[in-house]
């Protein structure tokens, strides 16, 4: 499927999909989105581009192995759903919550956070398992 | 006490990794730590002689009752002074026997974590602890069985040997745990107090079956006692330092220790009698048709342990004080009778018995060791087996009207068991020496020291009986429950009947050993009847039980993915059916309170329609993925219909995914392929319809209850004031049930790694032939 008008339409939609997927997952707290979907969202956006240039080219511009994602986004779930006890002496998965309002974000808290995870984990999850079954179809 | 105990486990471990320095001419100092442990038990000898019970308790899980208490009576005594004292000499013995071996540290270690079980087993006053070091001893009899684990004879005793005992140690869980519950205590000492109680509880019987069970397998009784003779193919030290000193004698010491908690029955005496009787007089029959000298001692020491299991059975004041005795008489002669046969084994590199002869010629310590030991244990004055044999007939002889029958078993055994130790302790040093061994020499010192130590301590405590009467013997027959006992150990009687029925024994004895020689014909002869042994019908059970699993495994876990689909769904669809519908008489369907259908859900519901036609009709895979892609989109848009945008969003690129994933899969199988005839095709449609049909009805039936909305009004209510969120299915999944989120992201991640490794990891195929 290496065609030139999805290649290069792919090449504006990547940047595109990957900020809109971010969006979804800060708006999540208050409108319909969140982790979930937004890592759906990105790693469709990846999956999009291997289609286009090949999945060569789409691990050249990611770097490093989808895998480490899962890893990462596990950490950052965890300690935010630990930080609490930590930080504040409450109960796990405690909400806790900067005082001020910020823009875009709104109200931010250890929420956001575990929900950052869940993105990461994610979008981890779903590349190592397209990846690795499209490598050895 | 605990500090004894875990020596042993400590020293193994220690051994991990400073095993090399102890494999060469260091070896000999492991024996160290048995003698350390021995001497430390030897010092209490005073004060549990003078009927003290020394205890140590600690709590360890104190809500289930599993506290490490301790006790060090007469009866725990004699076993930790058995365990580490023979355990010295067979460590020592090692050191030679097994020199240069490269395993030999680990060796070590097996021994050491043996005896600390071993240790633990019998002075743990916990049931349950007592579970944990029995399942130990069974665990580290397994590894020394199969120590050479290159030939497959060691691993098929060693597999069969942990199967038995530690099926055994499955009752002994049961039974304590239902002892447990009748008494309301897990020490056995308060259970000795509830004595009466427990007899009388619902489940005594099975309690006594249970423990029976254990005892039974563990101390290889008619018709477990097969494992025994497999576990013969452990190196010498190890038979003769569990299979028949020690680890074996576990049973007797659980039913040693039993007695005064559940003895005294009618069903207790009988059954422990007549499995003893047949274990003692069936294997000492054996015993006539075996060439190998192991096989020889095998089987002798199965029928002492039928002894003593018969001795406990008749469960007089005479007949425990014979078990006590005989536990050290047994000890004393058979392990040096094992320890005799490792040396003849090690040096003319047989031990078939009618290959060897005259071998006093050239060892003559190990010679008057086999010698001792052969005449102790045929029970001659003023060896120690006397006293032994004399404190057996008297017991049998005050049976009453049964004593007769009892006392003629008994003799018979005996005398089989004299012939079965001057096969094993004459017949190889008599007669002439052939010439193939004429080169054997006498071993290191190591060796033949501890047979000569263990032989001749046979013959003092046989002429000064006292010895063992006082501090050791009446310790362990007041710990049975028969305190203030009037008999004492005597070499001489004087002129009675027990004298004349041992010399009987003694004259039958001698004349069966002169006449009956020890053959392969006559072993090929037993062997024809190997078709009704208790082994070949355990076995024939496996074997079916085996075959029966693998015939089941093979219809459920075909490996064809539709099967396991139409499986599932079948339960589901007859498990849940019937539910439904036995439940309820009929399901209430109000149409009038459904809404009514607009016209973009019609359309909807059209364009899903026709998807799933296309699906089932389809020639191709690729199109019947994308028409089920077109279903998921249809039903994303129920979802946004229905004010669902969350899921609506979710369901969309799941949706894409999967399609994409189904498409990268698909490249890699067949194009078109029919495997279904029509016959399958009608069955799948019926199952997928009634499938449809009753998740139709279900959520039919869930719309017609009245709906519980205590919860969803809490997330409602609480998502912002608790959560600050306003999207509650997002607050939901990432505040009030985030640990869930937390491990469904973990789910996820494991799925993905198993993905990878399936597909990355596997060898390639030349890789794997390679590694064959």
């Amino acid at each position: 499927m290496k065609t030139i008008i999805l290649r290069t339409a792919s090449n504006y939609m990547l940047p595109l999909l990957l900020v809109f997927s971010v969006f979804i997952l800060l708006r999540g707290h208050y409108l319909p989105g969140g982790g979930f979907v937004g890592g759906l969202i990105a790693s469709i956006a990846f999956v999009l581009h291997a289609f286009a240039n090949g999945l060569e080219d789409t691990r050249k511009l990611i770097r490093f192995h989808p895998g480490f994602l899962m890893p990462a986004g596990l950490t950052v779930s965890f300690l935010s759903g630990i930080s609490p006890i930590i930080f504040a002496n409450k109960p796990l998965m405690t909400g806790l919550w900067y005082p001020h309002h910020l823009p875009i974000v709104g109200n931010l808290g250890s929420a956001l956070f575990f929900d950052i995870g869940v993105f990461l984990v994610v979008v981890g999850v779903t590349l190592t398992i397209i990846f690795t079954i499209s490598e050895s179809a | 006490m605990l500090s004894a105990i875990l020596l042993g486990f400590i020293f193994s471990i220690f051994l991990v990794f400073a095993g090399k320095f102890f494999k060469g001419k260091l070896a000999v100092l492991s024996s160290l730590v048995p003698l350390a442990l021995f001497l430390y038990f030897l010092s209490f000898l005073p004060r549990v002689s003078g009927g003290e019970v020394i205890r140590q308790n600690i709590e360890w899980v104190p809500s289930l009752g599993l506290n490490l208490n301790f006790a060090l009576d007469g009866l725990s005594l004699l076993f930790s002074l058995l365990i580490t004292g023979i355990g010295f000499l067979v460590f020592a013995y090692t050191a030679a026997y097994l020199k240069g071996h490269d395993y030999l540290d680990r060796f070590y270690g097996y021994l050491g974590m043996f005896m600390g079980a071993m240790l633990g087993l019998v002075l743990s006053d916990n049931l349950l602890s007592m579970f944990i070091f029995w399942e130990l001893t069974s665990i580290s009899s397994f590894f020394l069985i199969g120590f050479n684990n290159t030939s497959e004879a060691s691993r098929k005793s060693a597999v069969l040997a942990l199967a038995i005992t530690g099926s055994g140690g499955f009752l002994l869980l049961a039974g304590a745990l239902l002892l447990g519950g009748v008494a309301g205590t897990y020490s056995i000492t308060e259970m000795v107090g509830l004595s009466d109680s427990i007899v009388q509880s619902e489940y005594y019987l099975w309690i006594v079956i249970l423990i029976f069970g254990a005892a039974f397998t563990k101390s290889a009784q008619f018709p477990f006692h097969f494992w025994l003779p497999g576990a013969m193919k452990a190196p010498t030290p190890v038979s003769t330092y569990l299979h028949s000193a020690t680890m074996v004698k576990a049973g007797i010491y659980l039913l040693l220790r039993f007695t005064p908690v559940l003895g005294g029955e009618e069903i207790w005496n009988t059954t422990l009698i007549i499995v003893g009787g047949i274990t003692m007089f069936y294997a000492a029959v054996h015993t006539l048709f075996r060439t190998d000298l192991k096989g020889v001692l095998a089987y002798s020491t199965i029928s002492v342990l039928g002894i003593l299991v018969f001795l406990i059975g008749l469960g007089t004041q005479y007949a425990l004080t014979a078990a006590a005795v005989y536990i050290i008489v047994h000890a004393l002669y058979k392990a040096t009778l094992f320890l005799v046969t490792g040396i003849i084994d090690h040096e003319a590199g047989t031990r078939d018995v009618t290959r060897l002869a005259g071998l006093r010629k050239v060892m003559l310590p190990v010679a008057i060791a086999g010698f001792l030991a052969a005449l102790s244990s045929a029970g001659m004055p003023p060896f120690v087996g006397f006293v032994g044999k004399d404190l057996v007939y008297e017991s049998t002889l005050q049976m009453g009207s049964w004593s007769i029958v009892l006392t003629i078993i008994a003799i018979a055994t005996n005398i089989l068991v004299l012939y079965a130790g001057f096969v094993a302790g004459i017949k190889p040093f008599t007669g002439k020496l052939p010439e193939g061994l004429s080169k054997v020499h006498l071993p290191s010192f190591l060796m033949w020291l501890p047979p000569v130590i263990l032989a001749v301590l046979g013959l003092v405590v046989g002429i000064f009986p006292a010895l063992i009467d006082g501090p050791l013997v009446k310790p362990v027959v007041d710990a049975v429950g028969m305190a203030g006992s009037e008999v004492h150990l005597k070499l001489w009687h004087g002129f009675n009947l027990v004298l004349g029925l041992s010399a009987l024994t003694l004259a039958v004895g001698f004349v069966l050993y002169l006449t009956v020689k020890p053959s392969r014909s006559k072993e090929r002869g037993i062997a024809r009847l190997d078709f009704i042994a208790p082994l070949t019908l355990i076995t024939d059970f496996g074997n079916l039980f085996k075959s029966f699993s693998n015939w089941w495994t093979r219809i459920f876990q075909n490996g064809f993915l539709r099967n396991y689909v139409s499986t599932i769904i079948l339960f589901l669809v007859v498990l849940v059916g019937y539910s439904l519908f036995t439940k309820h008489d009929g399901i209430p369907i109000d149409f009038s309170s459904f809404s009514r259908m607009t016209y973009y859900e019609m359309i909807i519901m059209g364009i899903m329609f026709l998807a799933v036609l296309f699906v089932v009709g389809a020639r191709s895979r690729l199109t019947a993925v994308v028409a089920m892609g077109v279903v998921g989109y249809a039903i994303c848009l129920m979802f946004v219909i229905y004010s669902a945008p969350d899921l609506a969003m979710t369901q969309f690129s799941i949706d894409t995914l999967t399609v994409i994933l189904f498409v990268l899969v698909l490249s890699s199988l067949p194009k078109y392929l029919s495997i279904s005839d029509y016959r399958m095709k009608a069955i799948d449609g019926i199952l997928s319809i009634s499938f449809g049909v009753l998740i139709t009805l279900i959520a039919l039936e869930v719309l017609s209850q009245p709906v519980n909305k205590e919860v969803s009004n809490f997330y409602a209510d609480n998502a912002y004031v608790l959560a600050k969120g306003k999207n509650v299915v997002n607050v939901i999944l990432v505040d009030f049930r985030g640990v869930d989120t937390l491990m469904e992201i973990s789910v996820l991640t494991i799925a993905a790694i198993g993905v990878f490794s399936l597909l990355k990891l596997r060898l390639r195929r030349d890789d794997r032939e390679l590694k064959d």
